[in-house]
């Protein structure tokens, strides 16, 4: 066989991660609800063939639960970074087009935002909306957005000092025409690469939230809930309801974080050659 | 129409030094004036002050008595030097030509650009290449004063005759006023009627 080049298996290692990670929220969001029917004869069992993850305290099956809840994880982190992400591209295209003092007010904000612990911040804002699926998703949401709004912001000043930005004004073309035909194409990468990186923060501090009683309800299987709800065994010697799903969890967040560095060496045009 | 600088002066900001002072220049239509310095004498400060790209620190920059217009296709038109950097490199060449207007077929034909360039990225075309699309553009834009910082210098010979032809030929059809920065003076004395000497201030 001949051998492939680095692009070419980069490419490759991307597409394949992809499909993966679809095939897998695509199988979660399919198990019926009777897949994790309790039942009090199955109660607390270790892994077996039967139970590959073993059995929760009401008799669950781990591996389906698990399942699931990484499903309502990942819908939680991709609506929340992909508000998130949105939100950076304007903000990022504001702080670099409006005035000085714009500019200063958005950058100060964004000083503010990355300053508190995400966690705390997170915390705050999902209390204050009453918790649930929307205090989480505007919390997460409203926290991700500062580092990608800041590489927005320095990649549209850069733009807008380019010659032919400057050649385009002279030719007649208005800001917004220049927006969306000059500078909008070269924002494309940053925005999906942004993306699927903030994809795995957004992730874990759901995670982290819901385990912390902050954000989902118990009775939606988030995979912070399963592993706050493993807390109270795990004194009993019932290890697997905390060891699984954790690992599940940090399996899937790797597999995303590995797909966005992989995007970003596709698309980014100094590794073009490689 | 009458291109004027008068009493120019300009500097990048208030600790630089002057880049320009109380320079002052004219251009009727259809002339052509080959603006000729050294290397520092702000042969193409001047150049982007003319065409708007500046605003003068002191003095002015009229079209016929007026300021120029800040919005809409300004009637002066700058070449820069380096195409690559002219040209936004997401583009396809036609979108690029587009920009400033109408395509002209008998234009690109005077260029000697292909069709097939038409659907490539800047990248993948040269030097001399990109400049015929930059010089193209700024002729289909129906521009009354040309203004080309050294368009030519990095150009073969043979491709620099070619793109001072089209643009002389085209000049005298439309009565454009053409104005040359150029290190050169053999090019200066070649296309232009007089001869500006930025560094002495007066006419060759």
């Amino acid at each position: 066989m001949k051998k492939l080049n680095r692009r070419t298996k980069v490419l490759l290692l991307t597409i394949l991660m992809t499909v993966i990670l679809i095939a897998f929220y695509a199988f979660a969001v399919l198990i019926p609800e009777s897949a994790v029917a309790s039942s009090f004869l199955n109660a607390k069992l270790p892994p077996s063939w039967e139970h590959p993850f073993g059995t929760d305290a009401l008799g669950r099956d781990l591996l389906m639960r698990t399942f699931k809840g990484m499903a309502v994880s990942m819908t939680v982190g991709i609506v929340a970074s992909g508000i998130s992400a949105v939100l950076a591209v304007f903000i990022g295209i504001a702080a670099a087009t409006g005035s000085k003092r714009v500019d200063a007010v958005i950058s100060w904000i964004i000083d503010l935002v990355m300053g508190i612990p995400h966690t705390v911040l997170i915390i705050l804002i999902s209390f204050a909306l009453g918790r649930g699926l929307k205090g989480l998703l505007v919390g997460v949401a409203a926290t991700h957005w500062c580092s990608l709004a800041r590489l927005i912001r320095g990649e549209v000043l850069q733009l807008r000092s380019q010659q032919y930005v400057a050649v385009s004004r002279r030719l007649g073309k208005s800001s917004g025409w220049i927006l969306v035909h000059h500078l909008l194409p070269h924002l494309v990468p940053q925005f999906f690469v942004g993306l699927v990186l903030m994809f795995p923060h957004a992730i874990l501090h759901e995670a982290s939230i819901s385990f912390l009683g902050y954000g989902l309800p118990p009775e939606q299987p988030a995979i912070g809930i399963i592993l706050a709800e493993s807390m109270k065994y795990i004194s009993a010697g019932m290890w697997w309801p905390a060891v699984f799903p954790g690992l599940t969890l940090v399996l899937i967040v790797l597999l995303v974080d590995r797909l966005g560095d992989n995007l970003r060496m596709v698309i980014d045009p100094y590794n073009a050659q490689e | 129409m009458r291109l004027e600088a008068k009493n120019v002066s300009f500097r990048y900001d208030r600790r630089q030094p002057w880049v320009l002072e109380n320079t002052n220049l004219s251009i009727e239509s259809g002339e052509r004036l080959a603006l000729f310095a050294p290397s520092g004498y702000g042969k193409t400060t001047l150049a982007m002050l003319l065409a708007g790209y500046l605003e003068p620190t002191r003095g002015e920059v009229l079209l016929d008595g007026k300021n120029l217009p800040k919005k809409g296709v300004c009637p002066v038109q700058l070449i820069y030097q380096h195409p690559e950097k002219a040209i936004n490199p997401r583009w396809r060449l036609k979108k690029v030509l587009e920009e400033s207007g109408e395509m002209r077929e008998e234009v690109l034909d005077a260029f000697g650009i292909e069709r097939a360039w038409l659907d490539r990225f800047p990248r993948e075309l040269s030097g001399g290449e990109l400049q015929r699309f930059c010089v193209a553009r700024a002729l289909m834009s129906g521009a009354d004063f040309l203004i080309c910082d050294e368009i030519s210098t990095m150009l073969d010979v043979i491709t620099q005759a070619q793109i001072w032809n089209v643009v002389l030929d085209e000049a005298k059809n439309r009565n454009m006023g053409i104005i040359a920065v150029t290190h050169n003076k053999h090019l200066a004395n070649r296309i232009a009627d007089r001869v500006y000497d930025l560094s002495k201030q007066e006419y060759l």
